[in-house]
């Protein structure tokens, strides 16, 4: 499986800010992030896909993504609806995703 | 369609106790099997629900761990087949049918929605501990440290397969392998019905028009177009070069072409050369594009694009497709207003 389309992301870390919770390390599908001491080491930038799992759970705001579906049909509709949101579906129209 | 009628039948199996907790067993019976099956199909896509709130599995006491999952019948389900066994409760959230990861990233898989039902499900009174597992691609939706704050609960992240649970709770944390998505030749290949149900209505008309227009065999060459970017596409994912869903896509759509393009090329040498070369060149340039998008809208479907990413693929390739499409048909009007002049 290719890593991911992406080498370029909007995934930002800050170590200086990190408690050393773990959170980020246990909640990133992508084993982007990895436990190393005190702190949490930035290991696979390149592998997120800015599902935005660890800026939720992170308590102190040491990391910044800008999340959202990396989905091009959505993106598209988007697009053509004139829509700002770009996600899965409206609420009633079920899509991929509903 | 009211409430009750979306309600699926896992739900409506169950007894509602008088403090409110409904009873659900590990039991996949035919007619869930049924359900799935229909969900895959995309068959009333609103109707795979199961009634939000508190499910009792096996015999619980107020020592069991308390599990989180969405109301979608394919998730509930892989979760409570999966705790086989295992004397728990289930808190399923509203999430209106959509299964946890989706939910979460669209947040009514969510840290509020998960707070509202602790507290309308009286969880604090039924458990006298204050520990929840949740699946681990609900934390997109799930902000741990409020959940904490607001409720009291300390929110514990199981591995992203409900499959993994019993491993999960021998060993009172999950492993890297279990934190990790993946996307095996079954988990794209479930989701080929639905993508065969989506594609099947606009290739047929396409179909339709190219076969009045054009002959069978532009009909044809639309028809292998569109099976290649909905169904040749993911199954071949991660064995087509490239790391662009779009380039990938044109790789694979210029194959299917190509066949269409050599025998429009060889197949009628008493044509003039130069109309044989236009069709030839026609195939070549109006259907990969329409692989290349096909397989560019799969990426909302896999499990590692990112947001940033697509985005850069968009730019960079939906030009090149419109370009050639264009091009394509362009050519392909040309050579009929010179056959048509030419005789």
């Amino acid at each position: 499986m290719p890593v991911s389309t992406i080498s370029i992301n909007t995934l930002r870390y800050d170590s200086e800010l990190c408690n050393g919770c773990g959170m980020c390390t246990m909640v990133c599908p992508h084993a982007v992030f990895a436990p190393n001491g005190r702190v949490a080491q930035l290991v696979r930038p390149e592998a997120c896909m800015e599902c935005g799992a660890c800026r939720v759970n992170c308590s102190t705001g040491a990391i910044s993504v800008d999340s959202g579906v990396g989905c091009a049909a959505a993106m598209i509709l988007a697009a053509l609806t004139g829509k700002k949101e770009v996600s899965c579906g409206g609420d009633t129209d079920a899509s991929c995703c509903g | 369609m009211t409430e009750d009628q979306q309600v699926d039948q896992a739900a409506s199996m169950s007894v509602v106790d008088p403090a409110g907790v409904r009873l659900a067993d590990s039991r996949i019976t035919f007619a869930d099997r049924l359900d799935h099956l229909l969900a895959r199909w995309g068959y009333r896509r609103n109707w795979h629900r199961v009634e939000p709130g508190l499910y009792a599995l096996g015999n619980p006491t107020p020592d069991v761990p308390v599990f989180v999952t969405a109301n979608y019948t394919l998730s509930f389900d892989a979760l409570r087949s999966a705790l086989a066994g295992v004397d728990g409760y289930i808190l399923v959230l509203d999430t209106k049918g959509i299964n946890v990861w989706c939910a979460a990233g669209k947040g009514t898989f969510g840290t509020e929605e998960l707070v509202r039902r602790i507290e309308a499900t009286r969880l604090s009174r039924v458990a006298n501990h204050r520990r929840l597992i949740l699946p681990q691609l609900g934390a997109a939706g799930i902000a741990a440290h409020e959940v904490r704050q607001r409720s009291g609960f300390r929110v514990k992240y199981g591995p992203v397969r409900a499959a993994d649970l019993p491993k999960y709770l021998k060993r009172g944390r999950a492993t890297s392998e279990m934190r990790q998505v993946r996307f095996t030749l079954t988990d794209r290949l479930v989701l080929l019905p639905l993508a065969l149900v989506h594609a099947l209505l606009p290739a047929a008309i396409g179909a339709a028009v190219l076969f009045l227009l054009a002959g069978p065999g532009a009909s044809l060459a639309v028809i292998a177009a569109v099976l290649a970017g909905v169904a040749l596409f993911p199954l071949l994912l991660p064995w087509l070069p490239s790391s662009d869903f779009s380039l990938k896509g044109f790789i694979l759509g210029g194959l299917v072409a190509l066949p269409f393009a050599l025998v429009a090329l060889l197949g009628n040498p008493a044509t003039a050369w130069w109309v044989r070369a236009g069709e030839a060149l026609a195939y070549l340039l109006v259907f990969p594009p329409v692989t290349a998008y096909l397989a560019l809208n799969f990426t909302g479907a896999t499990t590692f694009t990112s947001s940033s990413g697509v985005k850069r693929e968009m730019l960079t390739y939906i030009p090149v497709m419109a370009g050639m499409f264009g091009f394509g048909v362009a050519l392909t009007l040309g050579l009929f207003l010179a056959i048509l002049v030419g005789g």
